[in-house]
């Protein structure tokens, strides 16, 4: 059962494209109903290929994180070369499972990693669990007290072949309907702090420029004041096999 | 039982750094130079996965020469150092200052200590700053000294004759492709005055690049590109894709 007095919570998600991965959070921290922090970030990169979003206590959530960069880039500088995808990602399953306890009182840390996977040329996507149990995701991940209704969302939203720029809509979309229906989450147009974006590709990790985020919030808000419930999918599949299943 | 011979404590302490200095002679030499966009280290070292120059941290990195297993055992205490410190504070607070501190101090104790042999090794440790004026370059011989290098420095076998060299055709605000051509200028000097041919293949070459957008700013150069910065006279054939991703001409 999570605290009513530590903060916690963003809703983080995540989807692929051919050529890599999008990252987005918002920026909203709650502590039981109050929202406690108006900026957090809660995706950043792991390393130079490989990126991370954080939900939960943020204490040890972001901890677990900084910990996370500094053995990654350790490794690699002392190897002389970067750790694979899978070691990464196995890696953290570590770190997340050496916070078992902290879960078990209630302060529990759940992570999404992303990262361009050199040997198999493509992005790859996983998620943990509080006791650090790691699933690899195909096409789309969220994580947090939004994640249900952004998952919902994703899984409408999401197709396979998308461009780099369809995938961050459709994050940001996922973003606004998990604000929508929870009290947790939500970004700030007023207050200028849109939602954290980043993509992830073959050349690196790149955090989307302010002005770019703020572009597609902007137009999802405003798709949004004329279909306040989002884009429509279709009733009937047209195309079903350029939909992503997450039964595969 | 014998009576040990007296041996003087300055003859000891000659005798260990001699020892240290022909260790060192032995081995092949860098070149470390500023140059407009950061530092340029240059190595002569055949081998691509053995290196005489690594990253430490964001905007410092090692050079040495000597015996191999000494320098590296250096090297990895030196980024542990650097990471452990970073983490427990922040990152800004890992300084290259430091760093030659940390070695200095392990030097000087293995150099004094009767019980070990020392160290045959020099290493240098630099940091580029915002703007040339804020670069660091230290240089630290075998016994534990730190020496403050501003511009050009050379450490291993030839290192006066490089120097010299260095000093003489140094200037500041090089391009890339001109501090390199220095370097190597100096690096084919050999003891007899003579000069030798150096390869594009034969060397190893690393900069710390204000210029990278990224936060950590190591960065090392290709052969092929190295080649093509030398102006294609010292490598095989100069291919027009270098195997990184970023282009750092001029």
């Amino acid at each position: 059962m999570p605290s009513e007095e530590a903060p916690h919570g963003t809703t983080v998600v995540a989807a692929t494209f051919p050529g890599g991965v999008v990252l987005a959070c918002d920026r909203r921290a709650t502590t039981g109903s109050t929202l406690s922090q108006q900026n957090p970030e809660h995706v950043f990169p792991a390393d130079e290929h490989s990126g991370l979003g954080i939900a939960g206590a943020p204490g040890p959530a972001v901890d677990a994180g900084r910990l996370f960069q500094s053995e990654l880039e350790h490794f690699e500088k002392v190897e002389g070369s970067p750790l694979s995808l899978e070691g990464k990602a196995n890696r953290l399953a570590g770190l997340v499972r050496g916070h078992l306890g902290g879960a078990l009182q209630g302060l529990a840390v759940v992570a999404l990693f992303a990262g361009w996977d050199k040997e198999r040329r493509k992005a790859r996507l996983f998620t943990y669990d509080a006791t650090g149990g790691r699933s690899e995701e195909a096409g789309f991940a969220a994580l947090g007290p939004g994640s249900v209704h952004a998952r919902g969302s994703l899984k409408k939203l999401h197709g396979e072949g998308v461009s780099e720029e369809q995938a961050a809509t459709a994050v940001v979309q996922a973003l606004h309907d998990a604000a929508d229906d929870s009290a947790a989450g939500g970004s700030d147009a007023g207050r200028q702090i849109p939602p954290v974006v980043a993509a992830i590709t073959e050349d690196g990790y790149r955090r989307l420029e302010q002005a770019e985020v703020s572009r597609l919030v902007r137009r999802v808000h405003e798709g949004r004041l004329q279909l306040p419930n989002g884009p429509q999918a279709p009733l009937s599949q047209a195309h079903p096999d350029r939909r992503t299943g997450r039964d595969g | 039982m014998s009576t040990p011979f007296y041996v003087s404590p300055q003859q000891a302490m000659a005798d260990r750094a001699e020892y240290a200095r022909k260790g060192i002679a032995r081995g092949r030499s860098v070149v470390v130079l500023q140059y407009a966009d950061g530092i340029v280290f240059v190595a002569e070292n055949p081998s691509r996965a053995l290196h005489k120059v690594s990253e430490i941290y964001d905007r410092i990195a090692f050079a040495a020469v000597g015996k191999y297993n000494e320098f590296e055992n250096l090297r990895i205490g030196g980024v542990r150092y650097a990471d452990l410190r970073g983490y427990t504070y922040d990152r800004t607070d890992v300084t290259a200052r430091g760093l030659a501190n940390v070695y200095a101090q392990t030097l000087g104790t293995i150099f004094s200590a009767n019980a070990e042999k020392p160290y045959e090794v020099e290493l240098i440790v630099a940091e580029v700053g915002a703007d040339s004026s804020e670069d660091q370059i230290y240089r630290l011989p075998h016994d534990g000294s730190i020496v403050d290098e501003h511009g050009s420095v050379a450490v291993g076998g030839n290192s006066d004759q490089i120097g010299s060299h260095l000093d003489q055709n140094y200037r500041e605000d090089m391009s890339l492709g001109e501090a390199l051509k220095l370097a190597v200028a100096g690096l084919v000097r050999d003891g007899s005055g003579g000069e030798r041919e150096l390869t594009a293949d034969q060397l190893e070459v690393a900069l710390l690049d204000r210029s990278r957008p990224q936060q950590r700013k190591f960065k090392r150069v290709a052969a092929t590109q190295v080649a093509r910065l030398l102006g294609g006279s010292n490598g095989s054939s100069s291919e027009d894709e270098a195997g990184d991703a970023e282009d750092s001409e001029d």
